[in-house]
């Protein structure tokens, strides 16, 4: 293992994390509700998608209003400075591959980084632990193989 | 109330998911990277978001309603089993090919890259495949 100090951020990594926490630590206390974004989308998109009216249709308001922060984050940032620059790889055949394996593996799985890694884990799961392992095992095989046994360029 | 809090809480999550570096596919990319030049910045933006939230989870457990009067809606499942598993590994598949999660997704749309909109385009796609796949499922 190589580590590359100089992409190394160690400070705004910490503090835009303690920021994700303090986000989750506020909509379970608030709102008693697991800051989980697949979750949140998932059953918003279910909603839309039933036949018919459901139980737990009260919280729906809710999930799209804390959603709707996460789109407009960006949009604060920019009144006070430059959101950093996004770099992406892949083909849009990757990209579209990767996000239907996304939506599809976190709807499975019942969450994603936020809702089983940062809200699961705080709470001490062991579901979340469990899956937790499983994504990010999942991610740096998957980065391995790209990058180092299939050789592709990123 | 409760939907300002949400929405603030939204805000405040996206903020960090920027200020954290989860939302450059590039800096996802190099911490999953481990035989490359590895960055581990990420692994500390678990452990603050974590130290942030552990104490508000232990507090919210023995709560039965929330500040606002909701119910406490803490997932009550303790179980293991292979949809966990399975669909985990799937989702890890899918953020090893492209660097970006779910809320990092989201927060990227209103920059505009392509990549994020078809990015999300396609994950929105997967969950409501996922709704279709379940409700046949039950017949």
């Amino acid at each position: 293992m190589n580590i590359e100090w100089s992409l190394f951020t160690p400070w705004s990594a910490l503090a835009g994390g303690v920021l994700i926490g303090l986000a989750a630590a506020l909509l379970i206390l608030a709102n008693g509700r697991i800051a989980g974004i697949s979750g949140l989308l998932g059953g918003l998109l279910d909603g839309m998608f039933a036949r018919s009216a459901q139980a737990g249709d009260e919280g729906r308001g809710e999930a799209a209003l804390f959603l709707l922060g996460l789109l407009a984050a960006p949009l604060l940032w920019q009144l006070f400075a430059t959101v950093p620059e996004s770099h992406f790889s892949g083909s849009p055949i990757t990209l579209v591959v990767a996000g239907l394996l996304v939506g599809v593996g976190t709807r499975y799985g019942s969450g994603c980084t936020s809702g089983h890694g940062v809200c699961g884990l705080s709470r001490l799961s062991p579901r979340s632990l469990i899956a937790t392992l499983c994504f990010m095992g999942a991610g740096f095989v998957t980065v391995h193989v790209v990058r180092h046994l299939l050789g592709v360029a990123v | 109330m409760n939907k300002l809090t949400a929405l603030l809480a939204g805000l405040l999550f996206g903020l960090g998911l920027i200020l954290s570096g989860m939302t450059d596919p590039a800096k996802v990319l190099g911490f999953l990277d481990l035989a490359g030049a590895w960055d581990p910045s990420l692994a500390l933006v678990m452990v603050g978001a974590i130290a942030a939230a552990v104490v508000p989870m232990a507090l919210a457990r023995r709560r039965s309603r929330a500040w606002l009067g909701g119910a406490m809606r803490l997932p009550s499942r303790r179980d293991i089993d292979r949809r966990l598993i399975g669909g985990s590994l799937v989702f890890g598949v899918g953020w090893g090919l492209a660097g970006i999660c779910p809320g990092p997704a989201l927060t990227l749309l209103p920059l505009g890259y392509w990549q994020g909109i078809v990015f999300v385009v396609a994950m929105v796609a997967g969950m409501v495949l996922f709704r279709v796949m379940e409700s046949r499922g039950r017949g």
